[in-house]
């Protein structure tokens, strides 16, 4: 059935060969050495691996946000490597979404105000921005914390804002770099439940970089990156 | 979409109170305080070409001795009035002689006293010294023929001893010489060196050498020329025919002195003018310092500002748009900044110029010189960090330290 899936529709993401290099000549260093994954809609996958595994840097490369050195990486079809500069923004902007380790939302904004930010680059008028933001922001469980600046909300509460953000937009993926990574067990279990629950109503598909095994239990699928290779890809605790 | 940005960069602004107050801080100093130097600087240059042109640059003055001021050698012979009469006689491009003997003594009205210049001449001396009389009336030819005891004052002096009583006909007292006021001066104000024109009593010359001096001397004149003759030749011809008068040899040196206003009055704008490019040059000096103030305030915001970049790019602004708005943001800090730079500048400019007692001379030019480089700074230190930051990958701008 699920063999049967992947012919029919291409995946939403297909990488080969990819392989990303920093610096260069004696100092070189090899970050990927040749990743091959595929990532199909709706699936919640756990990235994993000891740092300087190359994980962090395949998800960078997976969100647009850094750009590879060799490899084909292909987005529902399309080549990303041979889009513009401009055209992979755009793309972040309409399918991808980021919650990252330290949150990074603009300091001295409100929650409702750092939510909305996507949607004014979306050019949403700003009624419609307000009652998406609430919305996204009721999801989280926030909405009572609309008008607290990111100083006033602790760890939890500020991924929860930054995972709000990442939603706001519907987008088709949400990558997350180690969300649980600066806060408590708690806290941690509390924003894991969350991704759950995104992943399992709205069908929105999740890749998220941890090192923790707990937090990666979460995931229907763990990847394990070892060397700037992967080691290992399981599937609800079974090989692929 | 300009819209939304424009808003977006307002907003910024608003949400960084601190931040904005700083940066504009560093260009409402600069500003202001270039403009402010400038124009009081131009303000005084204006003053004292007004001066010098009420002085008037046709203006000789005839002084015994070999060069002015103290230090006269013995053998200085002074001038009696027949030489000043001779002046005009002989040489053709002269339009009025006056001779001029001045002394500083007490003016007495009443219970009022008050320390003076009493100066003896004649009517000649309202003409070259581009004197009016505002009420009453000059010397009649008697009075001067005979040395009247009549005097004219000048405005500080009716003030003083006559308060707001009208001083026509009464009787000052000056050393053993009473006198009547048949006329007060219009206000001349003060002069290039500071000193008070108002301050002065004018009496007839005759009356000065009899009753005040004691004697027949006159102790310089001060000879105006005619407008469009050559100041020049006036000054060459009565040197030559003082030469004459007093039977000096070849191989004299002059025992008198001619001298041109217009020198003096060169030499005063220079110095003015000089002043004025110092106090511009303090003023650069403070705008550059108001500059260095932008420079740190936005260059201390850079990673804060970069780690935001990466953010708004991450989540889906194109560079254009994120540049776009902090384009908006510098150019309206700057302007902001320079208007209100300008209206404080202004303000003390005129409120400086009143305590000063310079004209106010609005220079244009340098209001738009300095608004224009405060802005330029401005935009360039608030625009170019934010270009370097929009240019990086997403996750390089993110990860700034």
């Amino acid at each position: 059935m699920n063999a049967l899936h992947q012919t029919k529709n291409p995946p939403l993401i297909a990488l080969q060969g990819m392989t990303k290099v920093y610096g260069a000549g004696q100092a070189a260093m090899h970050a990927l050495r040749g990743i091959d994954l595929r990532i199909n809609e709706g699936e919640f996958l756990a990235v994993m691996g000891p740092s300087g595994s190359g994980k962090s840097t395949c998800m960078n490369i997976l969100g647009c946000l850094d750009t590879p050195t060799a490899g084909t990486y292909k987005f529902k079809g399309i080549e990303v490597g041979k889009l513009t500069r401009n055209q992979r923004t755009r793309l972040r902007r309409f399918y991808l979404g980021f919650v990252f380790q330290g949150y990074n939302l603009l300091s001295r904004t409100s929650a409702l105000e750092n939510v909305e930010l996507p949607l004014i680059y979306r050019g949403v008028s700003a009624r419609l921005r307000r009652a998406r933001a609430l919305e996204a922001l009721e999801r989280v469980g926030l909405k009572e914390w609309k008008s607290h600046t990111p100083s006033e909300l602790s760890g939890g509460q500020q991924q929860r804002v930054a995972i709000a953000r990442s939603i706001v937009t519907d987008p088709a993926v949400l990558f997350a770099d180690e969300p649980t990574g600066n806060l408590d067990t708690a806290r941690s279990h509390e924003i894991m439940d969350l991704l759950t629950g995104l992943n399992r109503d709205q069908r929105i598909t999740i890749v998220m970089v941890t090192h923790e095994p707990d937090m990666a239990a979460y995931a229907k699928r763990t990847v394990r990156f070892l060397d700037g290779l992967v080691e290992s890809d399981e599937q609800n605790g079974r090989p692929r | 979409m300009l819209w939304n940005t424009i808003m977006l960069a307002l907003r910024e602004i608003k949400r960084n109170v601190m931040r904005s107050v700083l940066t504009m801080l560093g260009i409402v100093i600069g500003v202001g305080a270039v403009i402010t130097m400038v124009t009081i600087g131009g303000g005084a240059t204006a003053q004292v070409k007004e001066q010098i042109a009420s002085m008037g640059s046709n203006l000789l003055m005839v002084t015994p001795g070999k060069r002015l001021g103290p230090g006269q050698s013995s053998d200085t012979v002074l001038f009696k009035t027949s030489d000043g009469e001779a002046i005009f006689r002989e040489v053709s491009s002269i339009a009025a002689v006056a001779p001029v003997s001045s002394k500083s003594l007490q003016a007495v009205f009443g219970n009022q006293n008050w320390s003076t210049t009493v100066t003896g001449s004649d009517n000649q001396y309202f003409r070259v010294t581009n004197r009016s009389i505002r009420t009453g009336r000059q010397f009649s030819d008697s009075e001067l023929r005979a040395g009247a005891a009549v005097c004219i004052a000048g405005e500080t002096v009716g003030k003083k001893l006559f308060g707001g009583q009208d001083p026509l006909g009464e009787k000052i007292r000056l050393e053993k010489l009473s006198c009547q006021v048949i006329g007060i001066l219009e206000a001349k104000g003060q002069s290039t060196m500071g000193m008070d024109q108002d301050d002065i009593v004018v009496i007839p010359l005759r009356t000065f050498q009899r009753r005040i001096s004691g004697n027949q001397d006159v102790a310089m004149f001060q000879v105006s020329v005619h407008q469009g003759a050559s100041t020049e030749k006036a000054q060459r011809d009565i040197r030559l025919l003082m030469r004459e008068r007093r039977h000096l040899s070849p191989s004299d040196d002059d025992n008198f002195n001619v001298m041109d206003m217009k020198e003096i009055a060169t030499m005063l704008t220079s110095t003015t003018q000089l002043l004025t490019a110092l106090l511009s040059a303090v003023a650069a000096v403070s705008l550059l310092v108001g500059g260095i103030g932008i420079m740190n305030i936005m260059l201390v915001s850079i990673t804060e500002r970069t780690r935001e970049i990466g953010v708004r790019l991450a989540i889906g602004a194109l560079e254009r748009e994120v540049l776009m708005q902090f384009l908006v943001e510098a150019v309206v800090l700057s302007s902001l900044g320079g208007l209100i730079g300008i209206v404080l500048a202004l303000t003390a400019s005129v409120w400086l110029s009143g305590i000063l007692r310079v004209p106010f001379v609005f220079n244009a030019g340098i209001v738009v010189i300095a608004f224009l480089f405060s802005a330029a700074v401005g935009v360039l230190f608030g625009y170019f960090p934010a270009l370097k930051a929009a240019r990086l990958d997403p996750i390089e701008a993110l990860r700034h330290e």
